[in-house]
């Protein structure tokens, strides 16, 4: 074999990566390019089969892994969901809006119609569907990654695994552990600031309490929530029904909307 | 294929781009008769569900229209709740503001230089492929970008949806001693700029040019970023218009179209761009010596109406850019406090930014609580579309004439471009503007429908 062989050769045998968006901003996605360091080392190991926001040669499935952003909205991008699962060894959805729906699932909780009436002058030019679902609504989802976004050493972390065949290692615990252990100053008890970090699940490296602020939950409940030790606390920090209704009604809005139903029904 | 006779082709996806959408394309023999971009990312209803919501948070909420400009959008809100609030801020948190500001335009331009625009260039399909033939440059290009990650890292705490903005300034601040490894990063990252302007300026460029009226914004003394004038350079004349941003929705005028979940904007029904391009071309004596010396060395001596060129204006604008950090890092003094109180009173409020793309005006009508109670988002993409379509139209006629498309491929000397030709220079022209399809409302399908010649 020349050397051009030898590359195709072993461009074959890599396994294929596939980047799917739906409706979504881009940003999960973007986190990927965002890996400068590792990001031509990794295209050294996997064959970018299908990623329309960074390459216009696009070949067709089977893919080893297909990453999936976005939350489905409308009736085709409800069919698409199931082609690109067929055509996917392994399906793993990225950020809020994949996996649980996103900011655009503020829509679960009011009137489509009149969300409609409000962007267009022309309602009946759009269609949409009433509700933002996750991925896992429509089809089987293998993996879940947390995130508005997703932090990149743990998409790092999940391709590798994927790759090694091996399960990811992201921890199901709250944004409060990765602050104790970041040693930052709990904002909570220090300054009185309401913070839904003992709710959110870990993964950004507890940023917004390092910068002085209180959590605001992008990253999706964590693997055990207790609302009803959490809510008071809120109330004691100065927020009424309808602010905590509102920080909990964001960017994983649906997500947190069955405990918030559990307490507050 | 001939162009002649009548039918319908659909093409592949639009690829380095943001957002979904398609294009049609109407063919009567070697006329375009008509170039409409359908933009169908799913709608996500922003203005409806910022309704309701808290005076504090159309910064967070509005980030998540766009992951490439995230900043864009907290800073354009930011601008026009203070605006309703009748609050200023202090210009050392203005200053700050303007650094988080040139770390999304360092990141954002280098990626649609890099990433988005180069390969086409260079006949390449991405930059992963490009790295095969261009390592070195590939890597110029993603060390570059990611000094301008590293910005947005330190000041925002996170380069996509930066949690450190708040309506009044930031949560907190950085001290000077954070600030100097940035800058020592931002002058190695001087030399990766200053390179990138080079490496472009050796490209081919297809002859093209765009007759719109041309929208940015503007302000004494230096280029705008973060604050200005809207100010408008007409296609015909040297004379430039401002208006006050309190007319900006009737001045630049959103319709909808029926093809489109995007809505379309003129200016008063005249077409317009925003963007590198107007920016330059409005604003280049305000550009530092550094990046003005780097704009003549490529040749962009007066204003630039090649759209294929504004990977040079762009690549431009990334001096500036580091230039620009590099000088607010030098003069920093901490603010006292990291931002200032803004206390809700009923009224409305305007704020517009210069985001990588183009002009993003916000309005915000608020209740004396500080309840937003109307929205308005008029984004760049919803302003380039139409310019964008005449791009397409013009340059698909240029190249079924058979006229100079450089790099255009196919059968286009023969005057018979074929689909796959035709496709290519159509995704060319748009991603000369690089339309953040995401941000209105990313995929290409190219319809062509040939009417029978009489
Ligand atoms: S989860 Fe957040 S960051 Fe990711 S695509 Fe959705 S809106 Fe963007
Ligand atoms: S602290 Fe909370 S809101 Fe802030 S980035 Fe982390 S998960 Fe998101």
């Amino acid at each position: 074999m020349d050397r051009t062989e030898r590359r195709d050769h072993a461009e074959r045998a890599a396994p294929t990566l596939a980047v799917f968006k739906l409706a979504s901003c881009d940003g999960c996605q973007l986190t990927l390019l965002d890996c400068e360091d590792e990001l031509l080392a990794l295209t050294g190991t996997v064959r970018v089969a299908h990623f329309l926001e960074a390459s216009s040669a696009v070949r067709p499935g089977p893919y080893d892994l297909a990453l999936v952003e976005g939350s489905i909205t409308t009736p085709a991008d409800a069919e698409r969901i199931r082609a690109i699962r067929a055509s996917a060894r392994h399906l793993v959805t990225i950020g809020a809006c994949a996996t649980a729906g996103g900011i655009q699932a503020l829509r679960d909780f009011a009137d489509v119609d009149e969300f409609r009436r409000t962007v267009y002058a022309r309602p009946d030019y759009i269609e949409t569907l009433a509700t933002s679902t996750p991925v896992s609504a429509h089809v089987d989802v293998d993996f879940e990654l947390r995130g508005c976004p997703i932090d990149r050493r743990q998409l790092l972390e999940v391709l590798t695994a994927f790759l090694a065949g091996r399960k990811p290692d992201v921890p199901n615990h709250s944004v409060c552990f990765a602050c104790k252990r970041r040693g930052t100053v709990c904002v909570t008890v220090a300054r009185g600031t309401p913070c839904l970090g003992p709710v959110t699940h870990a993964g950004c490296g507890a940023i917004c309490p390092a910068y002085g602020r209180g959590c605001y939950g992008c990253f999706g409940p964590a693997g055990t929530v207790n609302l009803s030790a959490l809510i008071p606390v809120l109330h004691r920090d100065g927020l009424d029904d309808r602010d905590t209704e509102r920080l909990l009604r964001t960017f994983n809005a649906a997500a947190f909307a069955p405990y918030d139903k559990e307490v507050r029904p | 294929m001939t162009h002649r006779g009548s039918r319908v082709l659909h093409v592949g996806s639009l690829s380095r781009v943001e957002g979904e959408g398609a294009l049609h394309l109407s063919v009567s023999g070697t006329a375009v008769t008509s170039a409409r971009l359908q933009i169908y990312e799913p709608p996500r209803f922003f203005e409806a569900f910022l309704r309701g919501r808290a005076h504090t948070e159309p910064p967070d909420i509005t980030a998540r229209v766009c992951g490439i400009c995230p900043v864009a959008y907290q800073l354009s809100a930011c601008a026009a709740i203070e605006d309703a609030c009748d609050v200023e801020v202090p210009d050392p948190i203005r200053e700050l503001r303007r650094l988080l500001y040139c770390g999304e335009w360092i990141e954002s331009q280098t990626l649609h230089i890099y990433l988005l625009h180069a390969p086409d260039f260079l006949g390449r399909d991405g930059a992963i492929d490009l790295a095969r033939t261009h390592r070195a440059d590939v890597e110029r290009g993603l060390r570059l970008k990611q000094a301008g990650n590293a910005i947005l890292e330190l000041l925002g705490g996170r380069a996509i949806h930066p949690v450190n903005v708040r309506v009044g300034g930031f949560h907190r601040a950085p001290t000077r001693a954070e600030l100097q490894p940035l800058a020592e990063q931002l002058r190695r990252a001087m030399d990766d700029a200053l390179a990138t302007v080079h490496w472009a300026a050796g490209f081919e460029f297809p002859d093209a040019h765009c007759p719109y009226d041309l929208l940015a914004l503007s302000e004494p003394g230096r280029y705008a970023i973060d604050t200005g004038t809207p100010t408008v350079l007409t296609e015909q004349s040297d004379a430039v218009r401002q208006f006050a941003l309190t007319d900006f929705t009737d001045e630049v005028v959103e319709e909808q179209v029926p093809h489109s979940t995007a809505l379309h904007a003129t200016l008063r029904g005249r077409r317009h761009l925003t963007g590198s391009l107007a920016r330059f071309a409005i604003n280049r004596r305000s550009l530092s010596p550094i990046a003005l010396q780097a704009a003549t060395e490529a040749g962009l001596s007066g204003e630039c109406r090649n759209p294929f060129r504004s990977i040079l204006v762009r690549a431009v604008e990334v001096v500036y850019a580091v230039d620009e950090a590099l000088r607010v890092i030098a003069a920093y003094e901490p603010p006292a406090r990291p931002f200032v109180e803004v206390p809700p009173r009923a009224g409305v409020g305007h704020g517009a930014t210069e985001a990588p793309r183009g002009l993003l005006y916000h309005r915000y009508a608020l209740a004396a609580d500080g309840t937003v109670t109307d929205a308005r988002l008029v984004p760049p993409t919803a302003q380039n579309q139409g310019a964008i379509e005449e791009d397409l139209r013009r340059i698909a006629e240029t190249a079924l004439a058979g006229r100079a498309t450089a790099g255009v491929g196919g059968a286009a000397d023969t005057g018979t471009v074929d689909d796959a030709a035709l496709t290519l220079l159509c995704e060319r022209a748009i991603r000369n503007h690089d339309p953040c399809i995401s941000c209105s409302t990313h995929f290409l399908d190219l319809t062509v429908d040939r009417a029978p010649l009489p």
